[in-house]
């Protein structure tokens, strides 16, 4: 007995109600990420003095350090120091952080790639600051950037069952719950797996797509 | 109503202009000739605010471009420019490119800014174009456009930097026809980068010759172009007019 | 707060062989598999072609922690043969980043300038000669800066050994947590980030090294500019 059909096909609705919080922790953790990313791209961009250093410090230590960590630091320390959070709100501000950092860089690319002369028409026109940003360089950016934060939003996807170890019943838990009340692991975990592969495979064919159509940065 | 006066400019270790000093005239139309890198653009990128000087002032109708950055905004208004490569704000229409300053900057209403905007496209002969994208129209077309938005502003100096330079031959004629137009139907101050030496010619009432940073020469187009005094000056009009 | 600092720092030390085990093995692995995927995605032959790209897709498109239990638990129960752990996990951390690895080395082979192909050929060189000689040196160059922000994942997922409870940094630093107070908890964790930040600066500084000497081979002064590097190895696809 390898494989258990009716198993299989028995643990589904738990394991698709585990895949709508992973796909709500994704949905929150990149709304997030896209917010703040653009809110670190432009501060670093601004160049205020030791502000923008310290953004870029925080955004090259974050990136390089495990998602994981992070979240379990954010879930398990900081209610010491008075901050508590649900296992999903953690998750979702561990996840919207750690990929605001690889979202700066997008927006920043993408608004490296508005052509110089943009912004001295929006010079030579006399537009106020607030509109050269809004009327002309995010406009083209932004566009630009679509892919890449597609692919962001797959790759989060992918990484939402790492929130495990802080307790966010998603697809793995209930995939290892089911696992430890059967003793049967393969047929939940694999499914699993191909959950994800159904949601992903799809979704990255869009991506490379969309990047036929506007360019890759 | 423009004055440079000691004007030097470096990027880095490089002078592009040195102890440049000179005057133009309300409603003068002055060319800009010479070698490239001699610095003609450079001046037109001053006066706009794209490039600050390394030292001198420039002064706009009396009032100093730099120091007072309240005061300078209010003179830098009352100027305009046209770029080489056009430059239109490929995420809004015709309309939106000709609208978006003087509703946000002049503060006109959409109905007024329209009106003109109308207007303007129908001088320069676009005026079916108004809701295009400025990626549907051909090179000329995108220039009469950038034209036309620059005028918008209503400007009393307008700075032309070889508007012509990136258009296919065949389109060159007709947004030449529109500058002279231009120049004869109203009393704007303008400024002209360009290598049409027979549209400097005819367009212009004075001629500056730039090399290494400085005017060598500085004449109106009858005698400069038929009786330079400068061997550089020569020896370039040698070189561009094939003769 | 920095009372147990010493004490705190001694006692990562000791996983720290095993997160720089996971991390060099599933590096060496990962560069073997991005070679053998990503020439495989480009083989004339196509059932290679089906292969290779079956494998990437399939270990792109699942996720990273679902392969690892998969390998960990579900594996040994199918088959009841269990792999030492930390090769288990070497496995693990290759297949998935290796998957990411055929994308960049495709993606580079394919930039290479379609005469230098012609060039070569046009020698007379064999088809091994052109790819090893010509096409690879150039292509290198191209892969190096992908391939530190792939790295740098990979040690970033060495993390998730944890979970699986194999004793690397990250797991040690969870046992620890239980036992300390909350002040020195944050310490804890300050201690592990700045590790994986040391260990993920000694692979940029490396591959740095390893982009100046290929550049130098093609007579660069400078790699050539590039934006892409920066990004996620999503971004590398």
């Amino acid at each position: 007995m390898i494989w258990d059909w009716d198993y299989a096909i028995e643990s589904l609705p738990a394991l698709l109600r585990g895949l709508q919080v992973t796909l709500l922790a994704t949905l929150l953790g990149s709304l997030l990420a896209f917010a703040l990313g653009l809110v670190f791209a432009l501060v670093r961009r601004s160049r205020v003095p030791v502000l923008s250093q310290l953004v870029w410090a925080f955004v090259e230590f974050w990136r390089s350090t495990p998602l994981l960590v992070q979240a379990i630091l954010i879930f398990f320390v900081l209610p010491g120091f008075g901050i508590t959070l649900s296992p999903l709100t953690a998750g979702v501000v561990a996840l919207g952080l750690h990929y605001a950092c690889y979202t700066s860089e997008v927006y920043r690319a993408g608004i490296d790639a508005v052509p110089r002369g943009q912004w001295e028409a929006a010079a030579a026109l006399h537009l106020p600051r607030s509109r050269v940003w809004l009327g002309v360089v995010l406009p083209q950016a932004v566009p630009r950037v679509v892919p890449a934060l597609g692919n962001y939003v797959i790759s989060m996807f992918k990484e939402v069952p790492l929130l495990l170890a802080i307790g966010v019943v998603e697809v793995v838990t209930v995939a290892n719950q089911l696992g430890a009340q059967t003793f049967r692991l393969v047929e939940p975990l694999t499914l699993a797996g191909v959950l994800f592969l159904l949601i992903s495979y799809p979704a990255s064919l869009l991506v490379r797509r969309l990047e036929r159509r506007v360019g890759v940065l | 109503m423009i004055v440079f006066d000691g004007v030097e400019k470096r990027f880095g270790d490089t002078v592009v202009l040195s102890d440049l000093s000179f005057t133009v005239a309300p409603a003068e139309h002055v060319t800009l000739i010479g070698p490239s890198g001699s610095g003609k653009t450079t001046i037109l990128r001053l006066l706009m605010c794209l490039d600050s000087v390394t030292r001198g002032t420039i002064r706009v109708a009396g009032q100093e471009l730099t120091g007072d950055e309240k005061r300078s905004r209010q003179v830098r208004r009352r100027i305009g420019m046209v770029f080489q490569q056009f430059n239109l704000f490929p995420n809004m229409t015709v309309r939106g490119n000709l609208i978006e300053a003087p509703t946000r900057v002049l503060g006109l209403s959409k109905d007024e800014a329209n009106a003109r905007a109308v207007e303007l496209l129908d001088l320069v002969g676009l005026r079916e174009k108004i809701d295009e994208h400025p990626s549907r129209l051909s090179g000329g077309q995108q220039q009469r456009v950038a034209i036309a938005r620059a005028l918008a502003m209503r400007p009393d100096v307008l700075l032309l930097d070889e508007v012509t330079s990136a258009l296919d031959p065949e389109l060159v004629a007709g947004v030449l026809a529109l500058l002279r137009d231009i120049g004869e139907t109203t009393d704007i101050t303008i400024l002209c980068v360009t290598h049409e030496m027979g549209f400097a010619r005819d367009f212009s009432h004075r001629v500056m010759m730039f090399d290494g940073g400085r005017v060598i020469e500085d004449a109106p187009p009858e005698r400069l172009f038929t009786a330079p005094e400068q061997p550089r000056t020569q020896e370039f009009l040698k070189a561009v007019l094939g003769r | 707060m920095f009372d147990n600092l010493g004490l705190i720092v001694s006692r990562l030390s000791e996983g720290l062989s095993t997160t720089v085990i996971a991390a060099v093995g599933g590096i060496a692995l990962t560069v073997v598999l991005s070679l053998v995927a990503g020439l495989g995605m480009l083989s004339p032959v196509a059932v290679l072609r089906g292969i290779s790209r079956t494998y990437v897709e399939f270990f792109r498109g699942t996720s990273e922690i679902v392969q690892l239990f998969w390998i960990f638990f579900a594996l040994p129960a199918l088959t009841g043969f269990q792999i030492v752990p930390l090769a288990a996990a070497i496995l693990v951390l290759a297949l998935n980043h290796g998957a990411y690895g055929g994308e960049i080395v495709r993606g580079a082979v394919q930039s290479v300038p379609r005469a230098q192909y012609e060039g070569a050929l046009a020698l007379s060189l064999s088809s091994r000669d052109r790819m090893l000689r010509v096409i690879l040196p150039q292509a290198l160059v191209e892969m190096l800066p992908p391939f530190n922000n792939l790295f740098i994942q990979l040690l970033k997922s060495t993390s998730l050994l944890s979970l699986v409870v194999v004793t690397e940094i990250t797991f040690i630093a969870n046992s620890l947590r239980a036992a300390l107070p909350v002040s020195e908890q944050l310490t804890v964790y300050a201690v592990l980030l700045l590790m994986y930040l040391v260990l993920s600066l000694l692979i940029t500084a490396g591959m740095r090294w390893l982009e100046r000497r290929a550049a130098a081979r093609l007579g660069r002064t400078r790699a050539t500019p590039r934006i892409n590097s920066r990004l996620h190895k999503e971004q590398a696809a």
